[in-house]
């Protein structure tokens, strides 16, 4: 059996996991769910915002700033992603994926090396550790990520019930509503991507800072990871309302992770967890059409794109 | 503005879809037409007549092949959708295209009064929005201003119809589309919906274009009958010239004009 002990750092490691990771889930939320543009730049972009991040941190960099470049970075991956879409009219899913594969030839490029070690390099958590009264390393990592995600949460929350923000929640709904209504759906459509992968990238700045290196492949799968989470703060939360639309994507992030977290511990092996992910998500995928089949519904088949 | 003053001008308008294929379709040939400020339009035609067409290309949904399209003034012949949406408000045939399911009615609001103006950082509703909201509701008598918060989606048809007639003219744009608003509507809610246009129409003078199926209704509503056909339009009536005209008149102008016999079932009976 677990020790308490156990199961309080197991907790904590989640909630800072959930939280770090709730960028990324954000990012994918915003794409997939408000703006309904397949967007898998997220392996990409995870990678660029990490490499950035460590490249400005190893030259010397003050790391609070490092982090913020790697959220441009990643925005700058989203803006030329939503601009093959939309001034291109690639088709999202495509265009996307022609994004990931650029990216890497230059997240390399950025990286100079497939690895970049971050080890005794002054990094935002380093920063944290000289504040008095904080012991352990775990706690380093919950100050950081719960101070980051308040800002995030704030500003998303803030932003979403603007004029913009609503425009470009609109733009997911009802294009040609918002088209209707005077506003240039291709501009909503940028932004939106755009700020999904900014969030996308400062997880990976994050990230990097936290495990102390970062890794060219490390970025794969990390679509799949944020959908599962999205999928899950749903089905957990049911969630109405901008707020807490934002609370139950970090929460289904949390819960994925301590799931991970545990299933590691009883034994599972690490290089199983990218299928396992894709099981979840295949199976919460599947059951609105299973659920239909069973009820006699009729469902319109998949769209190709 | 002065009554009968130009406000919509079309100069020779053409729009040809598939050009140069063997399903090219000239769907638009050659059209004139000439809206006065307050004029209440209402357009009939069969079925490719090009009724659609003529309204998506004032909208800008798409250029058209050549002519000119003037709006008070101001050449906006290929200018694109959500530019000229600044000036043109529309309600579509299906309840789900001028309104957004997912979010509530005061967003839906919130999105239209903006119509026209440049969209900042300020907050989407508020209470003096609201207040807004709710007395462009009230008159639709449909209690919708009660509620705000509900999802577009959980509305009825007729109720999300309302919803979008509203949106198309809260922020008061220059011209009114009304492209065959009413065809999926049940009777009854059909002419609720119909009724609240005649009433947000006559009270806002608002210039309006009305494409129907419908001779009736054709004949009841406006101060202005055009009829299409193959792309063109084949007879402009004003409102003495429609006053005491009976759909046989209008079946019998027609064909007069068209040279050819009417043969579309639906516009002939002009019933639901």
């Amino acid at each position: 059996m677990l020790e308490p002990t156990v199961i309080g750092h197991l907790l904590g490691f989640s909630i800072y996991e959930g939280l770090v990771y709730g960028f990324l889930a954000l990012g994918v939320y915003l794409t997939f769910r408000v703006l309904g543009f397949p967007d898998l730049t997220v392996d990409g972009s995870f990678v660029t915002g990490a490499a950035v991040a460590a490249v400005l941190i190893i030259s010397g960099v003050n790391p609070f700033l490092a982090t913020l470049a790697a959220l441009g970075a990643g925005l700058c991956a989203g803006l030329a992603t939503s601009l093959l879409n939309t001034k291109l009219r690639i088709p999202a899913l495509l265009a996307s994926i022609l994004m990931m594969v650029g990216l890497y030839s230059i997240n390399l490029r950025i990286m100079g090396r497939p690895s970049v070690p971050l080890l005794r390099e002054v990094t935002i958590f380093s920063l944290v550790s000289q504040l008095p009264g904080l012991e352990t390393r775990l706690v380093h990592q919950l100050v950081v990520a719960v101070v980051l995600a308040v800002i995030v949460f704030f500003i998303l929350n803030w932003f979403m019930r603007t004029e913009i923000g609503l425009a470009l929640r609109a733009t997911g709904d009802n294009e040609q509503m918002v088209r209707g209504a005077g506003v240039d759906t291709d501009k909503t459509t940028i932004l939106g991507v755009s700020i999904a992968n900014g969030l996308v990238g400062l997880s990976g700045g994050v990230v990097a800072q936290a495990q102390g290196f970062v890794d060219v492949n490390m970025g794969i799968g990390m679509i799949v990871m944020g959908l599962a989470s999205v999928i899950i703060g749903e089905a957990l939360f049911r969630p109405r309302g901008v707020a807490r639309i934002l609370v139950a994507v970090i929460g289904g992030a949390f819960v994925y992770r301590l799931i991970i977290s545990i299933a590691l511990r009883m034994g599972m092996r690490p290089g199983d967890l990218k299928l396992i992910t894709a099981v979840i998500v295949i199976i919460a995928l599947a059951i609105p059409y299973l659920q239909k089949k069973i009820r006699r519904e009729w469902m319109p088949p998949a769209s190709r794109w | 503005m002065s009554e009968n003053k130009s406000l919509l001008k079309l100069k020779a308008i053409t729009k040809v879809f598939s050009k140069g294929t063997i399903d090219e379709v000239t769907a638009l040939d050659g059209v004139n037409l000439d809206v006065n400020n307050g004029d209440y339009i209402v357009i009939i035609g069969s079925n490719g007549a090009g009724k659609t067409t003529l309204l998506n290309v004032i909208a800008g949904v798409y250029p058209p092949e050549s002519g000119e399209i003037i709006l008070n003034g101001r050449d906006i012949t290929g200018m694109c959708e959500y530019r000229c949406a600044n000036s043109v408000g529309r309600v579509y045939q299906d309840p789900h295209v001028g309104t957004a399911a997912k979010m509530s009615l005061e967003e839906n609001m919130a999105m239209a009064v903006l119509r026209g103006q440049v969209r900042g950082l300020r907050a989407a509703t508020n209470k003096q929005r609201r207040e807004l909201f709710r007395a462009a509701l009230a008159p639709l008598g449909l209690g919708l201003e009660e509620r705000l918060s509900a999802l577009v989606g959980t509305l009825s048809g007729g109720q999300r119809q309302a919803l979008a007639l509203v949106m198309a003219t809260v922020s008061k744009p220059a011209i009114l589309l009304l492209d065959e608003h009413i065809a999926t509507l049940d009777p009854r809610t059909a002419k609720t919906v119909l009724d609240l246009t005649d009433m947000i129409v006559t009270r806002e003078k608002m210039t309006t274009l009305m494409v129907t199926h419908n001779m009736e209704l054709a004949l009841k509503y406006g101060n202005r009958l055009i009829m299409m056909h193959k792309g063109r339009t084949v007879v402009d009536m004003n409102e003495e010239q429609k006053a005491n005209l009976a759909i046989n008149d209008l079946v019998v102008a027609f064909e007069r004009a068209a040279g050819e016999q009417l043969t579309d079932e639906s516009i002939l009976l002009g019933h639901h």
